[in-house]
């Protein structure tokens, strides 16, 4: 059971909003889609649901195209909010729970469940209205998961949440991937991302320019970063040769550099000088990757 | 259950209570009372009011007695009183209050007589129709007795010729008929036009307002966008139905056990009430006004729920849906119209038409009797029309709710529909 996306093309017109896209998301697995705006995530969520057909290329689940028909498998929590402001939260979630096939005596105990788990029991009678942003999330989301969808996409599912809010989501996102759901998600938040997907993508203008496990995409890069703090001058640091970034901070320097061997000559070389208190190699952010994928095309 | 039912249901329910619709429902039902029960209320009104007090100022002192006879036999509303002051003084009483109006009546050179009244507001009420009407009757009475005419034979003079119209064609209406089928089918034309309106700029603000709060996002996700909007659309209908189910059965449980306080009276035809009997209300106007309304709804219904899925606001919806609430007025002006003249040559095209078929061919059922197949045909090419535009709408509207943007509705038009293909 795993969900393909096979050489999917997606033009307006004249543009093409998503070009010749492809990755496999195998069940218990989170995948992460990143991108600028109007990189085109929002598209192939689109596609992934039924709203929109491809122009060229498939979309699989389980080896068989998915059709509006599968829409009970998925569950989809879009970028900005959607419901109903003047409906209660028990009604809200009682068409949309209908909707997706469910029953009235199913929808009520995991509606309640849910509610629970968010602490937010109290909302039951409330009016979205008059809900906080945060907590219209929570609602949303629980809308998109209520009818244990075997695809859970969510768009920005962050955005706008304190952290403490940002955690009781996350910890239900992975719950939820523990059960078996396959969860794709995009944001804008790489911290996110690095923290909760195996494998990712990144979109750029409509073509991913990044693709494959959270790992590979670090160690292909390539680039290292370098944090050293010492007692003398690290000014000299930036004219060694495979430095690539140089930046200066209170009590020493942050580097990238081209690739490990760079970063055992700058250790040979600073250890000569005198007390280094802190060296540290790290792999590159996935911040650092996206800045230099997406924004080097800029350039 | 089915996804179109459970949308269906849902919009029913979520509009059945709001308050707009409770308020409308309501509204209607009070003027519905109202108007069946005008001969009561009327006649409250009626009972409290006083006798008008008319001064008479008779310069030659031979009309009075005559007029006042003739005043007695026709109208207990109007008490005649022989002014015994001047004319001036008996002015002065008038503007006072003390008499309704001040009637002086002077002899002219044929020895007849001439009135004027005068009276302190304007002077018009059916009151003073009645005494012109008296004086008339009073003057013809002196007259011809001067003239040495047996009353009797004057009896005969005017007595109105018998005359009646008949139609060979058969089943065609008498004049009477026509009269009851008019009144019937105007009132039902009004409900049919406010109905199409009403819920018509409803379906576009229902869409309009998911696509907003842009649920329509979670709905589309769960259910096909023509599912979708053919659940609205019938939720609506059934809304619809409803309000009139209510309307009618208030009509008619008031009609029926109303305490209408002379029943034998042969009241005026300006009379509503009189107008509306719903026992001689024939049963196939009323299935083919709701046939009508039915179709005119889907029709307009599918238009405006495709104009509704192209604008981002609320209040946007408005401005598309525009053109199409023009149409519809002027189908109604056309039924309007086709009211006073339901043979002529433009009605009959009018009703093929299909934006105009829901009122004029109805119109033309309900007051002739045309043969079947020209409503069957009529019928046909709105249904076909609602097809085809269903079609369509469904497109726009995959599309449409996608879109947020400027609302430039041709232009989102074009892009709607392309946003549906590959």
């Amino acid at each position: 059971m795993s969900l393909h996306i096979e050489k999917v093309t997606k033009k307006f017109g004249a543009f093409t909003a998503v070009d010749n896209v492809s990755f496999q998301i195998p069940d218990h697995q989170i995948f992460g889609l990143l991108g600028a705006n109007g990189a085109g995530k929002t598209t192939t969520f689109r596609m992934v649901i039924g709203l929109l057909t491809p122009t060229a290329g498939r979309i699989m689940w389980d080896n068989k195209p998915l059709s509006q028909k599968d829409s009970h498998l998925i569950g989809y929590l879009p970028e900005e909010r959607g419901l109903y402001p003047s409906l209660k939260v028990s009604d809200q979630l009682l068409y949309l729970g209908r909707l997706k096939g469910m029953k009235k005596a199913e929808i009520l105990p995991q509606m309640k469940e849910w509610l629970e788990r968010f602490k937010v029991p109290e909302f039951e009678n409330k009016k979205v209205e008059e809900l906080s942003k945060g907590n219209q999330q929570k609602i949303q989301f629980i809308a998109a998961v209520l009818h244990r969808p075997k695809i859970l996409i969510l768009d920005e599912p962050f955005s706008g949440l304190d952290p403490v809010n940002v955690e009781m989501l996350k910890e239900a996102v992975l719950e939820l991937k523990k059960e078996g759901t396959t969860i794709v998600f995009s944001s804008h938040r790489m911290e996110h991302v690095e923290e909760l997907c195996e494998h990712l993508c990144i979109l750029h203008k409509g073509r991913p320019v990044v693709h494959g496990s959270l790992k590979e995409v670090k160690r292909s890069f390539g680039k290292k970063n370098v944090t050293v703090h010492a007692e003398f001058d690290l000014s000299y640091l930036k004219d060694i040769p495979g430095v690539l970034k140089y930046k200066p901070v209170t009590e020493g320097v942050h580097l990238q550099v081209e690739n490990e061997e760079v970063s055992q000559k700058i250790f040979e070389s600073i250890t000569s000088k005198g007390f280094v208190r802190k060296f540290e190699l790290e792999e590159p952010s996935l911040n650092d990757i996206f800045i230099e994928k997406v924004g080097a095309s800029y350039e | 259950m089915n996804k179109l039912w459970i949308v269906m249901l849902h919009t029913y329910k979520m509009r059945i209570r709001t308050k707009a619709f409770l308020l409308t429902t309501f509204a209607s039902l009070l003027l519905i009372l109202g108007l069946t029960n005008m001969q009561s209320i009327l006649s409250i009104f009626d009972g409290e009011e006083e006798n008008k007090q008319v001064a008479v100022l008779d310069e030659s002192g031979r009309f009075y007695e005559p007029l006042k006879q003739q005043v007695e036999n026709t109208s207990d509303n109007i008490d005649l009183i022989q002014a015994d002051q001047n004319a001036p003084e008996a002015e002065e009483r008038v503007l006072d209050g003390e008499y309704d109006g001040l009637l002086v009546l002077e002899k002219n050179e044929k020895g007849l007589p001439e009135g004027v009244l005068k009276t302190a507001g304007v002077p018009e009420a059916n009151w003073i129709n009645n005494i012109e009407n008296n004086l008339q009757q009073t003057k013809v009475m002196i007259a011809t007795q001067e003239l040495g005419i047996d009353p009797a034979e004057l009896t005969t003079l005017y007595e109105p010729v018998p005359f009646q119209k008949e139609s060979l064609q058969e089943g065609a209406k008498t004049e009477e008929e026509l009269n009851q089928a008019r009144s019937i089918v105007y009132v039902l034309l009004f409900v049919i036009y406010f109905a199409v309106l009403f819920y018509g700029s409803m379906i576009a603000t229902e869409v309009a307002t998911e696509k907003s709060s842009r649920v329509m996002e979670i709905l589309i996700s769960s259910v096909s966008p023509v599912k979708q909007m053919f659940g609205k659309i019938f939720g609506i209908a059934l809304l619809g139905l409803t309000q009139f189910f209510l309307i009618f059965l208030v009509g008619f449980l008031s009609l029926e056990y109303s305490p209408s306080p002379e029943k034998e009276s042969t009241q005026s035809m300006t009379d509503f009430s009189s107008l509306i009997q719903i026992d001689q209300l024939p049963i196939s106007t009323v299935v083919y006004a709701i046939i009508f309304f039915l179709l005119g709804f889907l029709l307009y219904a599918t238009l405006l729920a495709m104009l509704g899925s192209l604008v981002n606001k609320v209040e946007e919806a408005n401005q598309v849906i525009t053109p199409v609430i023009l149409i519809i007025v002027v189908a109604f002006m056309g039924a309007m119209s086709g009211l006073a003249t339901p043979e002529a040559g433009f009605v009959a095209v009018m009703s093929y038409i299909p934006f105009f078929t829901p009122m004029i061919m109805f119109l033309r059922v309900g007051m002739l009797s045309i043969p079947i197949w020209e409503v069957l045909l009529g019928i046909l090419i709105l249904v076909v029309t609602i097809g085809i535009f269903a079609v369509i709408a469904a497109k726009v509207y995959r599309g449409g709710v996608l879109m947020y943007g400027n609302a430039s509705s041709l232009k989102n038009f074009k892009k709607a529909i392309q946003l549906t293909k590959k």
